[in-house]
């Protein structure tokens, strides 16, 4: 009965977020406001919340963070709602296909070796995104592009100048350039990726080359903006890049 | 002690004696090389620094000079001793000129190797002497106000600006960290040289700088007065410029160092010759400061399985160990590296990162080893990954480990909020407090499956360490052996920077520190 109830009431042109009943809007947060705690760091983080759009917001623990600064663990009802049926979001838009469709689409399409160069470039000396996607082990149970019959995967690894990589691509007539980004404070990686694809561009080969993206802060939309193929966010195994790489190359008529 | 694992010793000594027989192999090579790193820290210990009008620092200035001239193999300790001999100036005054280039240091007549020895003798024991009020001002401190209890809550701050990681550290010390370490932005481990001033725009980090280390030292000496607890401070001596980093810290008073040639190897691409050559000055120094290193091996574990790769872990340990041997580092001060790095998912995975913390602990009962958190597979979902390091912080306190990185549930989003930090710390606090002699009351089942783990990983490190004693280190690095990265011997970053040393070549450094000169 209740069950009915509740989805009557469901409004996809108006949600709201659900604590323990449909559009209770109920929000749980934390922050910290750069005040000791007491009545009145409380009440700066209730008008806060209120400023906000929730309703009834309360405080429901403190610790003063030792600097004068106050830490609040938080609950108010969101007075906002959100129209889901009129939202369009950008997606890598190809069917996944395991290893061994790659491997499969490979023989039967590309009918020769796939060569992927793949690096975490500029001052990033993080490799733990291009190792999960390009080593033989890769992540979580997902063989990585190393052992992918019919693909050539060159890790060339971190700190990698977008220069060095490109050469690399051009010295191994590569297919598509992998490039990762782990550090993304202050936005360092939006210059050091921009760079890259100018550099492509400079060098020529842009067109004859997939070009993607990857980190915990990539989304497909903003790849797309800085004019890469594709940008794949956290979650991403190397079937997901292989999937999108193989059908590009041969979409785009670069067997 | 008896082993509560149920260790064969004879096994332990076998690996231990392999990885001694590896290290003295190294040190054959290492005694017939220098570096432009290692001469640049002669330059800084005689109280050389300073930029030149274009900003290059004043020991890279002198350095790159003698190496153009072919000067390097006999080593710059010679050629300031014979500038001392020849002008009658200070070092400092003979850097300058040769930064101006008013003075040209291989054109001066040449005096005797034991001549110049002499020239740079008070120079030498005043840097000595400036070291040991550092240590002696440590031992003061901890004698008086007191330290925390192990294992020492270890936090990062890396917010770029020195000034503002000032207040993120002090802030982390009153809610009760005992180490803080301010992250170095990660372009430097590359820069053959060390950058001068204080940071306020770096990328992920600062850089590691003297001036650096003296405004974070000052911060932390006045809060751990204010809430009776020395505070440690930690930074990198690590990348291209190990050996300066660490005369650096030596004389800033820096209480904890990362300094790992493998790593640098591995992760970041440094020549392996050049490290290895690199590390033993580096280690000497901090050796002889009272600085505990940390070795980086947790990071083996990131790019490769912890559970099928936890012996390279242990066999890496064990030759740091014997590296530090070599540079007369007591074990108290060796901070080697292990991680909690295991996939969650796993059946039992608790009782197996049990069993490994808990054999690091046997195998190095004296060392002050450092246990570095969950990373890798710390998913965003932060509410179980606060459980991910609460299991962490559990088998610490169980174990007997002495440094704890703790781990912060943001791991993989951001570096860590104010408000991350102080959660981190209760976490910790909550459970050492709560488990604090759990290691006392608990025995493990014989031939179960904890017991049988260590034995495994034990005797699979041993195999690992015999084969490289055959094989060679620089082989076996080559063939990929260690985190499933391969390095070429003469691949990689830094090697232009290595020459081999003329037979009157001194480092008048070297004998005087292991010696433990007052």
């Amino acid at each position: 009965m209740s069950n009915t109830a509740a989805v009557t009431k469901l409004d996809l042109t108006k949600i709201k977020p659900y604590g323990d009943t449909l559009n209770d809007g109920q929000v749980q947060m934390s922050f910290t406001l750069p005040v000791p705690a007491g009545e009145e760091a409380n009440e700066a983080a209730r008008l806060l919340m209120k400023k906000m759009g929730f309703e009834e917001p309360s405080v429901v623990y403190f610790k003063d963070l030792g600097i004068g600064y106050t830490y609040f663990v938080c609950y108010g009802k969101t007075t906002h709602t959100v129209d889901y049926t009129s939202i369009k979001v950008t997606k890598v838009e190809v069917d996944i296909m395991d290893r061994l469709e790659c491997e499969k689409y490979i023989e039967e399409n590309v009918k020769r070796t796939v060569t992927m160069v793949g690096a975490s470039t500029g001052t990033d000396a993080h490799t733990v995104g291009i190792d999960a996607i390009m080593n033989m082990k890769g992540f979580h149970g997902h063989f990585g592009l190393e052992r992918y019959h019919g693909v050539n995967a060159i890790n060339m690894g971190s700190q990698v100048p977008n220069e060095e990589l490109i050469a690399k691509a051009i010295e191994t007539k590569a297919d598509a350039i992998l490039v990762s980004q782990t550090v993304t404070q202050k936005d360092v990686h939006i210059p050091n990726l921009t760079q890259m694809v100018e550099l492509c561009e400079a060098e020529g080969i842009r067109d004859k080359i997939v070009l993607v993206c990857g980190g915990p802060r990539i989304s497909h939309e903003l790849a797309q903006e800085l004019g890469y193929d594709a940008g794949f966010g956290p979650n991403t195994h190397a079937e997901d890049v292989a999937s999108f790489v193989l059908t590009e190359v041969v979409r785009r008529g670069l067997v | 002690m008896k082993s509560k694992l149920n260790l064969d010793p004879k096994v332990i000594d076998s690996a231990r004696t392999a990885a001694a027989h590896i290290a003295e192999s190294m040190q054959s090579f290492i005694d017939k090389h220098t570096t432009v790193t290692t001469e640049r820290t002669i330059l800084r210990l005689l109280g050389i620094d300073g930029v030149d009008d274009v900003e290059r620092p004043l020991p890279n200035v002198i350095v790159d000079a003698i190496k153009d001239a072919g000067g390097l193999p006999r080593g710059v300790a010679y050629w300031i001793g014979n500038a001392i001999i020849q002008t009658g100036k200070e070092p400092q005054e003979i850097a300058e000129l040769v930064g101006k280039g008013e003075l040209d240091l291989m054109k001066l007549d040449m005096c005797k190797k034991e001549e110049a020895e002499k020239a740079i003798g008070l120079y030498v024991d005043k840097a000595l002497n400036r070291i040991k009020e550092q240590t002696a001002k440590r031992d003061e401190y901890l004698a008086t106000i007191g330290e925390g209890r192990r294992p020492y809550l270890y936090v990062i701050v890396a917010t770029g600006n020195i000034y503002e990681d000032v207040i993120q550290a002090q802030a982390a010390a009153r809610q009760g960290a005992d180490i803080i370490a301010v992250i170095r932005t990660t372009a430097q481990s590359l820069l053959d040289y060390v950058p001068y001033g204080p940071t306020t725009e770096g990328f992920g980090g600062t850089y590691a700088t003297q001036e650096n280390f003296r405004i974070m030292r000052k911060a932390l000496d006045e809060v751990g007065e204010e809430v009776g607890r020395y505070i440690r401070l930690c930074n990198y001596s690590s990348g291209l410029c190990m050996p300066e980093i660490a005369a650096m810290g030596a004389l800033e008073r820096l209480d904890v160092m990362l300094n790992d040639a493998l790593y640098g190897i591995l992760f970041r691409d440094i020549n392996m010759q050049r490290t290895i050559v690199d590390q033993f000055f580096s280690r000497v120094i901090i050796g002889y400061c009272g600085i505990i290193f940390n070795s980086g091996e947790d990071n083996y574990l990131t790019t490769d399985d912890a559970i099928e790769s936890a012996h390279t872990v242990l066999a890496s340990q064990l030759m740091n160990e014997q590296f530090a041997v070599l540079a007369n580092i007591p074990e108290g001060q060796m901070g080697l590296g292990h991680a909690f790095e295991m996939d969650p998912d796993t059946e039992n995975g608790f009782l197996y990162e049990l069993a490994q913390a808990q054999m690091a602990k046997e195998i190095f009962p004296n060392a002050s080893l450092k246990y570095m958190p969950p990373t890798k597979f710390m998913t965003g979902n932060i509410f179980r990954g606060h459980i991910q390091d609460a299991l962490f912080n559990l088998i610490s306190v169980w174990t007997g480990q002495s440094l704890q990185l703790l781990g912060m549930l943001t791991e993989a989003i951001h570096t860590p909020h104010l408000h991350d930090r102080m959660l981190s710390i209760e976490n910790a606090q909550y459970i050492f407090n709560n488990a604090r002699d759990l290691g006392e009351e608990v025995e493990y089942k014989k031939d179960g499956i904890i017991q049988k783990r260590a034995q495994k990983v034990l005797a699979d490190a041993n195999e690992l360490l015999m084969q490289i004693e055959k094989d060679g280190l620089f082989p076996t690095i080559e063939a990929g052996k260690f985190a499933a990265v391969k390095r070429p011997m003469d691949g990689g970053k830094g090697l232009e920077g290595v020459c081999t040393r003329d037979e009157q070549y001194f480092n008048p450094f070297i004998a005087k520190m292991l010696g433990g000169a007052k």
